[in-house]
Order: C-alpha cells, then sequence, then structure tokens
C-alpha cells in the first residue's frame, strides 16, 4: 500500500493556505454586512461620548478626553477577543464546524492563527473608525511624535491580546454554556483594570495591588505605552519597558496556546467531548 | 486477488462514562472489522448502536479505550495527521459552513484547508454543484438555502478532497427521495475506478441493500453479522419472513415477542388508520397459530397478511430482535 507523503515545504504551504482561507472567512464575513461595521464603530462612541462629557463638566484635563477614545479603540479589540476569538470553537462547534476542522489535515494553530489575522484585520479596521470618529466628534488633543513607536506597540498589542485569546479559544474549546458566563466574567473587570475608560496604573486612587494585577492584561501595558506617546509626547526611552513586557507575553502566550491546544484536544477525543454539543 | 484493506478494526472498544452510580457506557465491544479498497461498507444499527463512536474513531475524532483501528495500513492513535490527509466525514443532517458565505465560497473555504490549488479549487468545485445539483445556487448565501440544499453543500464538501476514505454517516438524513437517488448514483460514479473507499451508516435498509458491497450488522456495540446483503439474506432463507397488519395496535408487544420461535418482531404504525403492521421472522410456520392466537387475545383484529422473500430489513430483525421504527 503505497501513500503519498508531504514535505516540511508542502505541509507549511499547506497550513499557510489554511491560515489565509479562515482570515478571509473572517474578513469577508464581518464586513458583508454594511449593518455590523456601523453598528460596531457608533455604538462604542456614545459610551466614549458620556466618559468626554463627564470629564470636561468636571473640569478635568481635556488628554482624559484622549485617552477614552484611544481605550474606547482598543476595547474593540478586546470585545473580538473574547467574542470572536476565544469562544470561535465554541461557535464552531454548535455550528457543526468544528468536526470539519478536526478532521481536515491541516494544523489548528493554523486555524487559530488565520482567526485572529482576520479578526485584527477587521477590528483594526472598525478601532481606526472609533478614533477618527471620536476625535472628529470630540475635538481631543493629541501630541504623537513618534508614529513608528506608536504603530510597533499597538502591533505588539494586537498580537498579544490574540495570542492571549489564541489560549482562551484552546481552554474553551471543550466548554458548553459556560462559555457565556466566562466570557461575561472576563468582560468588565478587564474594562475596569486595563484602564480603558480611565488610566489605571499609576493613579494613586487604585489600590497598588489593583494596578499590579491590571499590569497582567496585555491590553493595560499596551494601552498605557499607546497614551503615553499618542496623548503625552513620549517616545520610545519613555516606553521601552512596556515594549519589554508586551514581547514577554507574546513569547509566553504563542507557545501557551499550542500546548493548551494539545492538551484540550487529547482530552476531549479521550473523553468524547470534542465534538460533543448542547452540553 | 485480495485487495488492500482500507480500513481494519482489532478488538476496538471504546467506553463512556455513564451517570454517577450507573458505571460505563460500552459503546463498541470487541470490534472486528475489515473493509477493503473499492468497498462500500454499511453499517446498520440502532440509535446508541455504536455507529457513530466507530466512525469518529476511524476520522481521528474521537480515541480508543483499547484495540486497534487502521486506516490504510494507519494505525488511528499513532498517525491522525496522516491519516486525515487521506479521508473526509460526512454527517448527515449536519450543515458545516458560514451562512454569510455563498455556496461557492464556503466550498473554495474547504478545499483550502486541504491545500487544494485555485485551479484545481475551481474546477473541482464546478464538477460537485454541476453533479449534486447546486449548479443554480453556487452564488446564493449558504444560510439562504433549504435543508436539504445544505445538506447537499454537506455532502460536496466531504467530497471536495476527492478522498481515499470517505466516511458517510447518514447522508441522506434530511433529502428528499429523489436527491437521495441523485446521491447514491453519485457515489457509485465516483466510486467506479475502485480505488475508493466508503464505510456508510444508514437506517435505511433499502439504501444499503441497493448501494453496500458488504453491510455489518451492529448492536449494544457488537457486530453480529458482517457479509454481503444478499449472503446475510440466503442465511435467512429457511425462516419465513412474514407481515402481519393489524388494528387496533397491541399495547404489550413483548407478550407476542415472548412466543416461543419469533425470532424477531418489528412494529410500524400507521397514526392515520390506527393500523399496525407487524414484521416478523420465524423459526417455522408453526408458531404462526400461537401468533394469531395471542393477536386475538390481544383484541386485535388482522386485517391483512402475507409472506415474503426475506429482505434486509428481516435480517436485522432476525439479529437485533426488533426493527429500527
Amino acid at each position: 500500500m503505497s501513500l503519498p507523503t508531504i514535505g516540511f515545504r508542502d505541509e507549511l504551504l499547506s497550513n499557510l493556505k489554511a491560515a489565509y482561507a479562515r482570515m478571509w472567512v473572517r474578513i469577508k464575513g464581518g464586513n458583508r454586512e454594511a449593518t455590523h461595521f456601523i453598528a460596531e464603530v457608533f455604538l462604542p462612541v456614545l459610551t466614549i461620548g458620556a466618559y468626554v462629557i463627564l470629564y470636561r463638566s468636571l473640569g478635568l484635563p481635556s488628554t482624559l478626553g484622549s485617552a477614552v477614545i484611544l481605550g474606547g479603540a482598543m476595547i474593540a479589540f478586546w470585545m473580538n477577543v473574547l467574542w470572536n476569538m476565544s469562544a470561535q470553537w465554541y461557535w464552531e462547534k454548535e455550528m457543526g464546524n468544528l468536526e470539519m476542522y478536526m478532521v481536515a489535515p491541516v494544523s489548528r494553530m493554523a486555524i487559530l492563527f488565520g482567526m485572529s489575522l482576520g479578526g485584527m484585520i477587521n477590528t483594526s479596521i472598525r478601532a481606526l473608525g472609533i478614533l477618527i470618529l471620536g476625535v472628529y466628534v470630540f475635538q481631543v488633543p493629541f501630541q504623537l511624535h513618534d508614529i513608528f513607536t506608536a504603530s510597533f506597540i499597538f502591533l505588539l498589542t494586537v498580537v498579544a491580546l490574540y495570542s492571549l485569546g489564541m489560549v482562551f479559544a484552546s481552554l474553551y474549546m471543550l466548554y458548553g454554556r459556560e462559555v457565556w458566563h466566562t466570557n461575561q466574567l472576563l468582560m468588565e473587570p478587564v474594562f475596569f483594570l486595563s484602564g480603558s475608560y480611565f488610566p489605571s496604573i499609576y493613579i494613586s486612587a487604585i489600590p497598588f495591588w489593583v494596578q499590579l494585577a491590571a499590569t497582567a492584561i496585555p491590553m493595560t501595558v499596551g494601552l498605557d505605552a499607546i497614551r503615553r506617546i499618542a496623548i503625552y509626547g513620549g517616545d520610545i526611552s519613555t516606553v521601552w519597558l512596556h515594549i519589554v513586557a508586551l514581547i514577554a507575553f507574546i513569547l509566553v502566550l504563542f507557545p501557551l496556546a499550542r500546548k493548551a491546544l494539545n492538551f484540550m484536544e487529547s482530552l476531549g477525543k479521550k473523553e468524547g467531548r470534542l465534538t460533543l454539543r448542547w452540553q | 486477488m485480495k485487495r488492500d484493506l482500507s480500513i481494519e478494526t482489532r478488538s476496538l472498544r471504546r467506553l463512556f462514562k455513564g451517570v454517577p452510580g450507573a458505571g460505563d457506557v460500552v459503546a463498541l465491544d470487541s470490534v472486528d472489522l475489515s473493509v477493503e479498497e473499492g468497498e462500500i461498507f454499511g453499517l446498520l444499527g440502532p440509535n446508541g448502536a455504536g455507529k457513530t463512536t466507530l466512525i469518529k474513531i476511524l476520522a481521528t475524532l474521537l480515541l480508543p479505550t483499547s484495540g486497534e483501528a487502521y486506516v490504510k495500513g494507519l494505525e488511528v492513535v499513532k498517525n491522525a495527521p496522516k491519516i486525515r490527509r487521506l479521508i473526509n466525514l460526512v454527517s448527515g443532517g449536519e450543515t458545516p459552513g458560514y451562512g454569510i458565505l455563498s455556496v461557492k465560497e464556503n466550498l473554495w473555504f474547504f478545499s483550502q484547508l486541504y491545500g487544494l490549488s485555485r485551479d484545481g479549487a475551481r474546477d473541482r468545485i464546478k464538477q460537485l454543484t454541476d453533479q449534486l445539483g447546486l449548479d443554480t445556487y453556487v452564488d446564493s448565501r449558504m444560510s439562504k438555502l433549504s435543508t436539504g440544499y445544505k445538506q447537499r453543500l454537506n455532502l460536496a464538501r466531504g467530497f471536495i478532497n476527492n478522498p481515499a476514505v470517505l466516511f458517510l454517516d447518514e447522508p441522506t438524513l434530511g433529502l428528499d427521495v429523489l436527491s437521495a437517488k441523485q446521491l447514491r448514483t453519485f457515489i457509485r460514479s465516483w466510486m467506479a475506478d475502485g480505488t475508493k473507499t466508503v464505510l456508510l451508516t444508514t437506517h435505511y435498509m433499502a439504501e444499503a441493500d441497493e448501494m453496500c458491497n458488504r453491510v455489518g450488522i451492529i448492536d449494544r456495540g457488537k457486530v453480529l453479522a458482517c457479509d454481503t446483503p444478499q449472503r446475510l439474506k440466503m442465511k435467512l432463507a429457511s425462516r419465513p419472513s412474514w407481515k402481519i397488519e393489524i388494528t387496533p395496535n397491541i399495547q404489550d408487544l413483548d407478550s407476542v415477542r415472548t412466543i416461543q420461535g419469533i425470532v424477531g418482531l418489528s412494529e410500524t404504525s400507521n397514526i392515520e388508520t390506527g393500523a399496525s403492521t407487524l414484521k416478523l421472522v420465524l423459526e417455522d410456520e408453526s408458531v404462526m397459530s400461537s401468533l394469531l392466537s395471542k393477536i386475538s387475545q390481544n383484541g386485535s383484529k388482522v386485517l391483512a397478511m402475507s409472506k415474503s422473500e426475506p429482505t434486509l430489513e428481516d435480517v436485522y430483525i432476525s439479529l437485533v430482535g426488533r426493527g429500527l421504527q
């Protein structure tokens, strides 16, 4: 019985094709209905607006408004990581797609990678929309001198966030409806801890241990660094520690996602829960 | 000439955790099975018999508790990634894909999971959509398709990589009679070169009889019989098969089952007329008098009765002791 053999190059190509296809599905699916895009850009601006108006009415510095708009834009990534990355295997399982992925001869990491890329691109477009609309409507000040460092930190933050999303996706693989509750649990506390609507680190009103806990979230570190550069005119020398932390997040989370994925897949196959629905 | 084996299982066993205090559930119990290259092999059995468990193990979705399973000579636990390049799986009633994408886009996506080239994917999608009657819907969103067409899309997905071994778990579930017939014709033409193998589970006896080179009858995790439909029916030739239509139906069917000489019994009720059709496989004709008196004791009247040539359903009834209905 002669079986076809496949080399490393072909295997890599095959996985890249799968990742590209999954990314394409996400981008196509996310943008086919214009109403999705409009809702995802306009609705967050209403929340942001409430904070900006509150800060203005209290006579606080206008830079707080800038911080809120940046936070609101970054929240779009956290929401996407939670609902469209972490919970994705759960959705796929409920739709009957997980079985199809598990039978396909491609790495599950390639699929997750494709999902992540698609999510990053889709959400970046939405985040940009929120940023432009927010700045236009509320006329908040920015002092961006080092656009290269700002872009680099943004990229590192998004990669770290999606790496975390990949870890969650793997851990959620065998979940049933618990996905909803877990995501709810991770949503508001992270909004609070990451300082999306107000700076949560280096603020004396927030206890030190809460600030410390907040730095365990990649979004807190990334958001703080971006604010320092885009609002307060900082450069790489003011955020080098943030860069180190974000790289460390990626170096830990990406391999962890792979390990978690393999472990959960094996566990699912062993317990018979891999493609079991309505749990 | 002995052909290569596409599927082989040796003492395959799979247990699932049962409800607390009830012990483990045996889904597969020492299953030995061999399916040759070029065969359409049918697995027949009631719900919970172990058919899907067996397919899931062979499709690398589930680990066996003990025993061995091979697909194209590759052991399923150790060689899962290699096996996935050779197989595909279609579960009837499932509609995998993305509702917001069109039929063509969904199929293109599936083709990329198998590394098809751009031209290769385009040609394959055209061929499959034409052959499975999806050609007029290629640009329609999947969410707009009827259940039957979604099922056709699912089938097209299963053939997208032209697999060497295809697992079809109740593939005609949800298809109308004509679509099911088209599918059977398509599978036979697809298998014409003799290099493909299909493992099919179905509840439709006529479908298994028509399509399968061999069938295995499975119940409570055990394979009770395995042979060609013709040979299985021949083995039953000495046992008369009867169809008896009665009204009203018998409430306590088990009292009929216990009559000595009844090998198997199934009942199909007609809700509209209130009549029931009993299909019986008997040891010999002498049982008839006890059977008819039992029917009478139950207050039922015989509307019609006929003796028939054994069918695959009779084989099933005689082995499992009951019908699929």
